[in-house]
């Protein structure tokens, strides 16, 4: 049997290397915003823990490096990506002195590598498995699972993220519901008009160019702007219309994010909906035309399911944005995740700063997963590749 | 749709532009009614034509790495050799752009510190995304045939790659460009919370002073670029596509 290599399994494996070998593993700094000292995994561990990380990284290198199944390739990934999350649990308690509240730990470089790297395998070996949309949901729901149990277990307590949270989880719970808020409400808003605006500009020729040309140039105004400019009018509503104010409509806060966020989401939504429909075979329509269904009967029964993978294409895209853009809030008085990114940003204590980013990239990250395996239930034959 | 009224409304939309930025004094009195009583209607702080430069500069440097890269990449793993990274470049990039741009802003501000360096670092990793994307669908949708034909005249593989594929491909690609300045610019506002210069800072000064006109200018500013440019780069897509004879869609 001659060995042979991975070409993609060699860039990997040297990844690895580096992190787990060059790169500092953890970080420590004596308070939250002095600049810290890099340990090494020798450094940042106990003597036995160390070697038997380094030696697991060396042995998941060796099985990157060589052409081995995608089944045993996403093992390795998940096995090291567990093993580095738990030792830097370790680390932090390790590095941190006892009862000293001051002292931070947080990954450092090497970490980040390795989460790459195994991230970057994990990727590798599923493009490679091909899995079912629900087997990927399914993952997608264990890898979140284990990062449950590791946070509620109090293993990463010690880690300077975590730190932050500690001081501020009433906080965090309430801005994240409005995070979740702002992106999900603004998504089904859109949906609520972007879907008959786009089957009213498919119906009617001339308003098309319009209506989408509007929208296009809506997304070239920054959101920083556009959040910013919409104070004025709805701080006026908020005065001169009765009522508005009791709804929550205001100058400053949620309700100009909602409405930024809600004007962001239409292009998509109502493009999508006018390929969508544009895509359904004229045969379809033909045929449904000739066995007698009325105009409503055919956009309900054939033209929508058919549009239906496009359409959704265009919720997946504004979703991700969405929560996203939500972070952009906070600057308004709006709420979310952004409030702690820039309130980090502010202190240049990069641990708040995470704080935020971190759950955004996740809720993002979770939201395209699950999108896209509705997407492909949704679409007939297995067809591979993007629309729109 | 080439009608002479949308190149008239442009001309006019680059000539208030520049006249704004060269004059903005001119332009008080539009501005006037939406700040209280003593309040600058002009930004004050800085100059807004240096500001504009500054933010087109960050734009145009992220945005040439950006496509040196993404397009040497989507080259690299359309040969051969390089097909084994395909599948996963692919799913690279879908996971890449989940990637809020505020955070991937926020992310390398530890890494690089304050200013431009880490809005460059994010605008070019944001940036990649559409025109990897773009290149990949360019160079893997040629028609067989072409390249059939390509092979059978005896082009070796550099000649196909330069004077056949990139060619046909070079307005897809360029469509990614477009959509990856467009992105870059509204992206590069954001880049002033993090103490980049560029007209962010205006809209930011805007909002912490509660002055909307400052708002409205910063943001009208840079809309209005943008709209230039995407339909600069747009004009030029169409003569690259009429050009190589083929009115490909593109996305």
């Amino acid at each position: 049997m001659n060995i042979r290599f991975d070409k993609l399994g060699v860039v990997i494996a040297l990844l690895v290397v580096y992190g787990t070998l060059v790169a500092p593993f953890a970080t420590f700094r004596a308070n939250r915003i002095v600049p810290g000292e890099a340990k090494s995994m020798l450094a940042a561990l106990p003597v036995g823990a160390a070697v038997a990380l380094i030696g697991l990284m060396v042995l998941a290198a060796a099985v990157i490096l060589l052409k081995t199944p995608a089944l045993l390739r996403l093992v390795t990934a998940a096995v090291a990506l567990a093993a580095i999350a738990l030792f830097i649990g370790m680390a932090a308690t390790h590095l941190t002195p006892p009862e000293n509240t001051y002292a931070r730990v947080s990954p450092a470089s090497g970490f980040w590598i390795l989460l790459f790297a195994y991230a970057l395998l994990a990727a590798d070996s599923i493009t490679r498995l091909r899995p079912l949309p629900f087997v990927r949901v399914l993952l997608l729901l264990v890898t979140l699972g284990g990062a449950a149990v590791i946070l509620m277990s109090g293993l990463w307590d010690g880690l300077s993220i975590l730190r932050e949270y500690a001081g501020r989880a009433d906080v965090f719970w309430l801005e994240a519901g409005r995070h979740v808020a702002l992106a999900l409400g603004s998504l089904f808003a859109a949906v609520m008009v972007g879907l008959p605006l786009g089957i009213l500009c498919h119906r009617v020729e001339p308003l098309r160019a319009g209506v989408l040309n509007t929208l296009n140039l809506i997304q070239t105004i920054p959101s920083i702007a556009l959040f910013g400019i919409l104070i004025a009018p709805l701080g006026w509503i908020a005065v001169h219309v009765p009522g508005a104010a009791a709804i929550g409509v205001r100058g400053i806060g949620a309700a100009p994010a909602f409405l930024a966020l809600f004007l962001y989401s239409l292009l998509p939504v109502v493009a999508n909906t006018v390929v969508g429909l544009a895509g359904v075979p004229r045969e379809a329509n033909e045929a449904a035309r000739g066995i007698g269904m009325t105009d409503l009967q055919r956009l309900f029964g054939i033209e929508l399911p058919l549009a239906m993978p496009v359409i959704l294409t265009g919720i997946r895209i504004v979703l991700v944005q969405n929560i996203g853009l939500a972070t952009i809030a906070a600057l308004i008085g709006g709420g979310g995740f952004g409030v702690f990114v820039f309130q980090g940003i502010g202190q240049t204590a990069m641990d708040l700063v995470l704080l935020g980013a971190v759950p955004t990239v996740v809720l993002a990250f979770a939201a395209a997963i699950v999108l896209d395996a509705v997407i492909e239930m949704t679409t007939p034959s297995r067809n591979q590749g993007r629309t729109a | 749709m080439r009608v002479l009224a949308p190149s008239l409304l442009r001309a006019a939309l680059l000539a208030i532009l520049i006249a704004f930025l060269v004059s903005p004094g001119w332009f008080e009195p539009l501005l006037k009614p939406l700040v209280q009583d003593n309040a600058p209607a002009i930004y004050n702080q800085g100059s807004l034509l240096t500001l504009t430069l500054l933010h087109l500069r960050i734009v145009a440097i992220a945005t040439m790495g950006a496509v040196i890269v993404a397009v040497t990449l989507a080259i690299l793993v359309t040969r051969s050799f390089g097909a084994e990274f395909l599948p996963l470049s692919r799913s690279l990039v879908n996971v890449g752009q989940t990637f809020p741009p505020v955070a991937v802003l926020a992310l390398a501000v530890p890494a690089l510190g304050f200013g431009e360096k880490p809005t460059l670092v994010a605008l070019f990793l944001y940036g990649l995304l559409p025109i990897f994307e773009n290149t990949l669908t360019g160079l893997t949708t040629l028609s067989p045939s072409v390249m059939e034909a390509a092979r059978g005249a005896g082009m070796t593989d550099r000649q196909r790659l330069f004077k056949v594929e990139l060619p046909l491909a070079m307005p897809v690609i360029l469509a990614g460009i477009r959509l990856s300045v467009v992105i870059s610019l509204a992206t590069a506002t954001i880049g002033s919370t993090v103490a980049a210069k560029t007209l962010g800072e205006v809209i930011i000064a805007g909002l912490q002073s509660n002055n909307i006109a400052f708002v409205l200018q910063g943001g009208l500013i840079v809309g209005a670029l943008a709209v230039l440019i995407y339909d600069g780069l747009s004009a030029i897509e169409r003569a690259m596509a009429r050009r190589v004879g083929m009115g490909r869609q593109t996305n």
